[in-house]
């Protein structure tokens, strides 16, 4: 009997998963050395160094601190300590409207730089020296300039991501099939007819590829921004717990932007699937 | 007897000398003794000076002294236009109307809804505390104290108005007004956070070489560079003979990193401030070489810092911020509130710290990393009273350490920046005794210092940045 390839896979999945826990678990179990220490000194000291645990949490640790966290997602303590759900809805807040701005500023301009070859020829200096640059280095400048952090965290969402939905229109749409736009010619469609019923359908899986890599970019970006300027947001819940060298709440914070990410990015792939066509 | 002027004095009389004692006739020691004789001669009542004058005339003072650091200067002013054209020409380039009702506080604030930023440390204990504890909404006030993730972050925020007043090092905002690492932009404090409370703590592996004078090569942490804590262990290192720009590697780095970096052995050892030190001994990664009082009793350390934009647009927001953060010092001064104020404080909201490891740092029965338990209550203190001795004193570091190049005028930088008068009067009014000048010389490691004399004290020292 064969079981179906995905049932397999999911099978060999579950055992590193397994093993990963299982190593995990062992290097953590701590039984450090402990010295010899008055009670009332003790009282004093930590559980690393009185009962020589280990630093770095276990999974078990991290299990249960996950189960609290996960039965009050939405609770807010005030300013400074807010639920973990209301903390993803800050970040996600602030990539979705960073990305938004970008989808409307690039989508546009790409077309104008695929559609003309004397545009795309003159940007591309620009964009060739723009493009590299780590969007964290905006950082400090948006500060200084925009004064307000929470909207530079936004223009450096905007910046990160707006870079490959413009190449890879441009691309997308310097790339559609000659004969087809020809057909259009001979047909007589006006020019934004053609854009929109000819050009942008062939050039949709190219623009949706942009899009997907953009908001992954978007959302790595958003966790050290947030880490930067602080306040709200999962990358702030990073940066205090790990203030507080919670390590715990760190990992959990970790598997949750990995989960988000993984979703974001779901999102895109099945836009994409949505506008692909046989050729 | 310091030698500030008494602010009470009449500043537009030209015969009267503003920072010198001895009064106008030279026939008192004092110019209170003066006005006293001349009062029973006169046989006027004290309290005849109506309370609005009397600030007025306390804020006019402030502000000539401050345009006339001279005081020849401002006699032949005053002599050559008659002290009613100097007050009118004064009037026209500062707010004095202004300036005078942000000290009396008669009005309700302009802002109720304050943002304050903080980091998350002990220094910050009143700032803190006064929310949880209700000193802020004593004053009428609703205040957000927002948790910021570093000294250069809570500066651009401050600079950028997110935030209404913050807490910072002591010597930032005079760095600030300075133009030191940023646009210079005048700020104030009127009031200290906390004296002593920091620590050196060092790797266990070092616990055998605690003589300075074997620590040649070793990397320090500091929080950062306009800190009393690059200041003193600068101070501390010097007077064992290392020269702290050669010997060994100062390293600007977050609080809360230090711990980790410890544990990672990428430091040897760090000046840092509390619950940082008392951190690193909980999770038994360091231990205490000594407590920042041991090098200065009573040295400041954090300060509550506003912009002088804030002070002249919102005046009476800026009085009843400063009236809760002095009640709140006062009420974390006392020894038998700690316990409550750790327990206040330790939340994630706030500090997000083990409560017993506030509770050490708070209270002064510690452990010190070696197996013993030690007790000192006086470990870290809460006094608001922004000397400006103490100012005076960080510019004279700062010019030590190459940050202010040539010559600084140590009084007028540092009564701009630290508003004792204000906050003389804010102690006054809620029944505390502010002291009677805002000079006081201290002693640092056996040297004293003496605020009238800072060049003099600079070239003292020997090991220095040769500039």
């Amino acid at each position: 009997m064969t079981l179906s390839l995905r049932f397999r896979a999911a099978i060999v999945s579950l055992a590193l998963l397994g093993v990963f826990l299982g190593i995990w678990h062992l290097a953590t179990r701590g039984g450090g050395a402990t010295a010899n220490m008055s009670p009332e000194y003790a009282r004093l000291m930590g559980l690393t160094a009185t009962q020589g645990k280990s630093a770095m949490p276990g999974p078990l640790d991290v299990g249960a601190k996950l189960w609290e966290h996960l039965k009050r997602p939405f609770y807010d303590n005030g300013p400074n300590d807010k639920g973990l759900g209301i903390q993803l809805a800050y970040s996600i807040g602030r990539v979705g409207l960073g990305y938004l701005i970008a989808v409307i500023v690039a989508i546009p301009l790409g077309f104008m730089i695929g559609m003309s070859p004397l545009i795309s020829k003159a940007l591309d200096p620009f964009i060739q020296v723009l493009k590299p640059i780590s969007p964290l280095a905006w950082m400090p400048l948006a500060l200084y300039t925009i004064k307000d952090s929470s909207i530079s965290a936004i223009f450096v969402i905007f910046i990160c991501s707006v870079w490959p939905m413009l190449l890879n229109t441009a691309f997308g749409v310097a790339g559609v099939r000659k004969e087809w736009i020809n057909v259009a010619r001979t047909l007589e469609v006006g020019t934004v007819r053609r854009a929109f019923t000819v050009i942008l359908p062939a050039a949709a899986p190219t623009i949706l590829t942009g899009m997907r890599i953009s908001i992954g970019i978007a959302w790595l970006v958003i966790v050290a921004a947030e880490m930067l300027v602080g306040g709200t947001g999962i990358g702030y819940f990073v940066w205090n717990e790990w203030n507080n060298l919670s390590i715990t709440n760190v990992i959990i914070a970790i598997l949750l932007i990995g989960l988000v990410g993984m979703l974001l990015d779901q999102v895109l792939a099945r836009f994409t699937r949505m506008v692909t066509f046989p050729e | 007897m310091g030698r500030s002027m008494s602010t009470s004095d009449d500043p537009f009389d030209a015969d009267r000398d503003l920072s010198r004692s001895g009064c106008a006739c030279g026939r008192h020691r004092s110019t209170a003794e003066h006005d006293e004789v001349a009062r029973t001669l006169r046989a006027e009542p004290v309290a005849d000076v109506s309370e609005e004058k009397r600030y007025q005339g306390i804020v006019a003072s402030a502000v000539m002294q401050a345009v006339f650091p001279q005081d020849v200067a401002r006699r032949a002013f005053l002599k050559s236009v008659g002290a009613a054209t100097a007050l009118a020409a004064l009037s026209q380039f500062f707010p004095l109307k202004t300036a005078t009702e942000a000290f009396a506080d008669a009005g309700p604030p302009e802002k109720k809804d304050l943002k304050i930023g903080f980091i998350p440390i002990t220094c910050a204990t009143p700032i803190i505390m006064a929310a949880p504890l209700g000193f802020y909404a004593k004053q009428g006030l609703n205040v957000e104290v927002v948790k910021t993730a570093g000294w250069a972050v809570i500066r651009d925020k401050t600079i950028n108005k997110e935030y209404d007043a913050a807490h910072m090092l002591a010597p930032m905002p005079i760095a600030i007004s300075l133009g030191l690492g940023a646009n210079a932009i005048p700020f104030t404090v009127p009031a200290i956070e906390n004296i002593n409370g920091q620590g050196i703590t060092l790797a266990m592996k070092h616990k055998d070489r605690r003589d300075p004078k074997d620590w040649k090569g070793m990397k320090f942490a500091i929080p950062f560079d306009y800190s009393m804590h690059n200041y003193l262990l600068r101070y501390y290192l010097a007077e064992h003979g290392l020269d702290p720009d050669t010997d060994v590697q100062l390293r600007s780095v977050p609080p809360p990193e230090m711990v980790a970096n410890l544990r990672a052995d990428n430091i040897d050892g760090f000046l840092a401030p509390d619950n940082i030190c008392q951190r690193a001994i909980y999770d038994g990664v360091g231990f205490l070489h000594i407590l920042s009082k041991e090098i200065w009793d009573g040295h400041p350390c954090c300060s509550f810092a506003a912009s002088r934009e804030f002070i002249t647009t919102a005046p009476n927001s800026f009085a009843a911020l400063t009236r809760a953060i002095v009640d709140a010092t006062g009420y974390a001064a006392k020894a038998e509130n700690r316990k409550q104020i750790a327990e206040a404080i330790a939340p994630a909201n706030y500090i997000n710290a083990p409560v017993t490891v506030l509770e050490q740092v708070l209270t002064g029965t510690y452990a010190d990393g070696l197996g013993g338990v030690k007790t000192d209550p006086k470990r870290v203190d809460f006094d608001p009273f922004p000397w400006q001795s103490f100012a005076v004193w960080m510019l004279t570091q700062m010019k030590r350490w190459g940050q202010i190049k040539g010559d600084v005028d140590y009084k007028a930088v540092a009564e701009q920046v630290y508003l004792a008068t204000d906050t003389k009067k804010v102690m006054a009014e809620m029944g505390l005794t502010p002291p009677p000048t805002a000079y006081k010389s201290f002693s640092v490691m056996g040297k004293s210092f003496d605020p009238a004399k800072p060049d003099d004290y600079l070239a003292s020292f020997k090991i220095r940045k040769s500039s």
